[in-house]
């Protein structure tokens, strides 16, 4: 620790040099904490998935109907808690780029499947007692600037409300997430209205199920029963624990993962090189003194911990300014203008960063390091 | 005095040095150049992405093709429409017609579920029911494997996108698609179009399948010519059988492809954009570090006459040159890795899957040799200035 104020002081020698290679260094990881966030957005539901739920979809395709007779059935399955359902209602409000989900519920069981949707008991009251109520996540509610007891009306691309494709509802509560990663860009209004609003076509079905089971260690047997309680039906089902159900659809937009991991390559690579050679260069220019710091008694050992030290700082402080950032810029919100309504920097990413930036200090500084440990004192000092 | 020839034989002579130095400053050189290529490579590689999309819809649209779907509909998945109505489109003025009649397919698009080949996950593959003058409405349509579906038979034909994609859809297998089995019988290609994402069946025979009674989605028709379409869309509007909208084929198209092609060019920009700014201080790292290395040099040639501008233009033709390198290596990688490279994603405005691939088109590898450029530029310009202000005796002295 004594010697970092000599860290510090090579550090400062070429300001020019240590800054470019430093903001390098920030933009990088800046970079990091971008596509971190992207990836979030795009996968990161698979984390938060509950557990003890099962999503049951129709075995052809999610675009076909259930009939709602099924949640009795389900309820009666042995290990299942209860199921309750919800419905693809394909809204527009105002414009079609104003894109965020709306589903009709059954309010009381979705609010106890949904336990991360938290909500003010009394608007949940008002719920109950609104037929046309509704209730919107907070981040939508900000986007349009909606307050509790305004009017939204929406335009429904499948369904019409008594011969009209405008649906008007009230908003009777505006609810937030549990966790920072749970998304409150949907609205929920009610399924009894939905249904009885609704004309012919449909009526009477659903999109699809939510089980909540009673011990998630049974969830493949309880998805096998639920499958095999609708199997040869002319709705056959398909089951499947949440995470996963999540997982094939952000699967079904591409592989993200794969394409996040080969930029963060090639942008970490070119970092590495930036920083490799400007560690190069500093020691190769310092050569002479380290000749004289072996002359006067330092250890290879510390000679090699001198270096590292310098090339760890320099990343780590770059990393940390690259980081905090990107967290800056990523909480002003989606860059996308609603297509991603779940971009944030999640702390793993933060923590993974910060690991990555000690990484690439060490990397970079360890051919450096071992050139430097590797110089003979007459050598070194001839060279002055 | 000849002055210009002069001074661009300055220029030569000190480009030429810096050149020939480059050797000795290998692993700067290596950083600049490389970086550049990362950053350039990204940049095509993720808006070849957006344009291999693009390129999907926009060959799909022919300007005499036309759609027509419930007004209101966003997509045909939402859409329906009644045989009677199918019926009156089809006989409306403006389609170009065959001895078999008008070149009107009503149709029917729905999605199952099929598992990509890549990761095993389901994917929401649509399934199209067809009439016969489909064929003649999409004209670019050919049969490259095995035959047409029989009419009235529950075969499929598969597109060729859709073949690759997905697993089960070669020739000689069965599709399952909940208690029915659909036999494949052919492959067709359509000029990379959206229509390689898709199964083609008999609408009549995938109406009984689901269930559909007389009821279509959508009707596709060919026009008798791209003029002819404001007509044809003012007659059906006007209608007061139909309550339809008119799109034509092209725009439509293009519709679909916005959601994506949005997001994948803003956050492509935005990452080529923060890489760009990470290149530049590559860049400057290295042409500082060229400027100090040859600091006495450049004070000789000063005190032997040279002038400041040719020392400031030859140091920001070597950085221009060093940029152009890497832009090359990055585009010929992006090339190389991410033309024609085949995927699915899926299309959000009708939840199914569409397949096509990567484009990096002419254009593309330009616009990455210009942001190479342009790194090279500011790169070079900020060093170039120090070293032509450079106090010459000061320089001289470090000798």
């Amino acid at each position: 620790m004594k010697f970092l104020h000599l860290v510090w002081c090579n550090l400062k020698r070429k300001k020019l040099r240590t800054s470019l290679t430093l903001l390098s260094i920030v933009v990088a990881f800046v970079l990091f904490g971008f596509l971190s966030a992207i990836q979030q957005a795009l996968v990161g539901g698979v984390a938060l998935a509950g557990a003890d739920r099962l999503i049951v979809r129709q075995k052809v395709s999610i675009i076909n109907l259930l009939p709602i007779s099924y949640e009795a059935r389900m309820n009666r399955i042995p290990g299942v808690d209860f199921a309750t359902h919800q419905t693809w209602f394909g809204g527009i409000y105002q414009d079609p780029k104003n894109f965020f989900m709306q589903n009709p519920v059954e309010p009381e069981n979705f609010l106890k499947m949904h336990p991360e949707i938290i909500i003010p008991p009394e608007q949940v009251k008002d719920w109950l007692a609104t037929r046309t109520g509704a209730i919107v996540g907070r981040r939508t509610a900000n986007r349009f600037h909606w307050k509790i007891g305004d009017k939204v009306p929406i335009q429904s691309t499948i369904w019409s409300a008594n011969g009209s494709r405008t649906w008007t509802f009230d908003i009777v509560g505006i609810y937030d997430g549990k966790d920072k990663g749970t998304d409150t860009t949907p609205l929920f209004f009610r399924y009894d209205y939905f249904d009885e609003a609704r004309g012919g076509w449909g009526k009477g079905q659903v999109g699809w199920y939510t089980i909540r089971i009673k011990d998630p260690s049974q969830a493949a047997d309880v998805a096998k029963r639920v499958d095999a309680e609708f199997e040869n039906s002319p709705a056959e089902t398909k089951t499947e624990p949440e995470g996963a159900f999540i997982q094939g659809w952000a699967s079904q937009i591409g592989n993200i993962v794969f394409i996040v991991a080969a930029i963060m390559s090639a942008v970490f690579f070119t970092i590495l090189l930036v920083t490799g050679n400007t560690m190069a260069q500093a020691v190769r220019e310092r050569t002479g003194e380290l000749g004289v710091l072996k002359a006067i008694g330092f250890t290879n050992g510390r000679i090699v911990t001198l270096v590292l030290a310098e090339s760890c700082l320099l990343t780590v402080l770059g990393g940390t300014l690259g980081l905090g950032l990107a967290w800056l810029m990523i909480s002003r919100g989606d860059p996308t203008s609603g297509l991603l309504p779940m971009f944030f920097l999640p702390v793993r990413a933060l923590l993974t960063g910060f690991g990555i930036s000690i990484v690439l200090g060490f990397v970079t500084g360890i051919f450096p390091a071992l050139q430097a440990m590797r110089l003979r004192v007459a050598d070194a000092l001839r060279r002055m | 005095m000849a002055g210009p020839i002069n001074w661009f034989s300055q220029i030569a002579s000190i480009t030429k040095f810096g050149l020939l130095s480059l050797p000795q400053r290998r692993g700067a050189v290596a950083a600049t150049v490389i970086g550049i290529a990362g950053v350039v490579a990204v940049l095509v590689g993720v808006l070849s992405i957006a344009a291999g999309f693009r390129q999907a819809m926009t060959v799909s649209g022919s300007p005499d093709g036309a759609i027509v779907m419930r007004s209101g509909a966003d997509s045909e998945m939402v859409s329906g429409l009644g045989r009677d109505e199918t019926r009156v489109i089809a006989d409306t003025p403006g389609i170009a017609r065959t001895a078999q009649g008008p070149l009107a397919s009503a149709e029917l698009f729905v999605i199952i579920d099929l598992p990509k080949r890549s990761t095993h996950t389901d994917a929401n593959v649509p399934l199209r029911g067809v009439e016969p003058a489909a064929l003649l409405v999409r004209d670019k349509l050919k049969i490259i494997e095995g035959r047409m579906f029989e009419w009235g038979k529950d075969e499929v034909i598969v597109g060729r996108g859709a073949a690759q994609e997905f697993a089960g859809l070669e020739v000689g297998s069965k599709m399952k698609v909940g208690r029915y089995e659909w036999p494949v019988v052919g492959i067709f290609s359509a000029n990379g179009g959206v229509s390689e994402s898709e199964i083609w069946s008999d609408a009549k025979v995938l109406q009984d399948a689901y269930n559909r009674g007389d009821s279509f989605q959508s009707v596709s028709v060919r026009l008798n010519s791209p003029d002819a379409f404001q007509a044809f869309k003012d007659a059906l509007t006007s209608n007061p059988q139909l309550n339809v909208q008119v799109i034509r084929q092209s725009d439509y198209y293009v519709q679909q492809s916005e959601a994506i092609t949005r997001l994948v060019t803003t956050l492509g920009f935005l990452i080529a954009f923060l890489m760009a700014i990470g290149a530049v201080f590559g860049a400057l790292n290295t042409m500082y570090s060229a400027v100090a290395a040859r600091s006495r040099e450049i004070a000789t040639l000063r005190a032997l006459g040279f002038g400041g501008g040719a020392v400031v233009v030859s140091l920001m033709f070597e950085s221009l040159a060093l940029a152009l390198v890497g832009g090359a290596v990055g585009a010929a990688l992006a090339f190389l890795a991410f033309n024609n490279f085949h995927t699915s994603t899926m299309n959000f405005q009708s939840f199914s899957q569409i397949t096509f691939a990567f484009k990096v088109t002419p254009a593309l590898l330009v616009r990455g040799i210009v942001w190479a450029a342009l790194i090279g530029l500011i790169g070079g310009l900020f060093p170039a200035i120090r070293a032509a202000r450079m106090p010459i005796a000061a320089a001289l002295r470090e000798l």
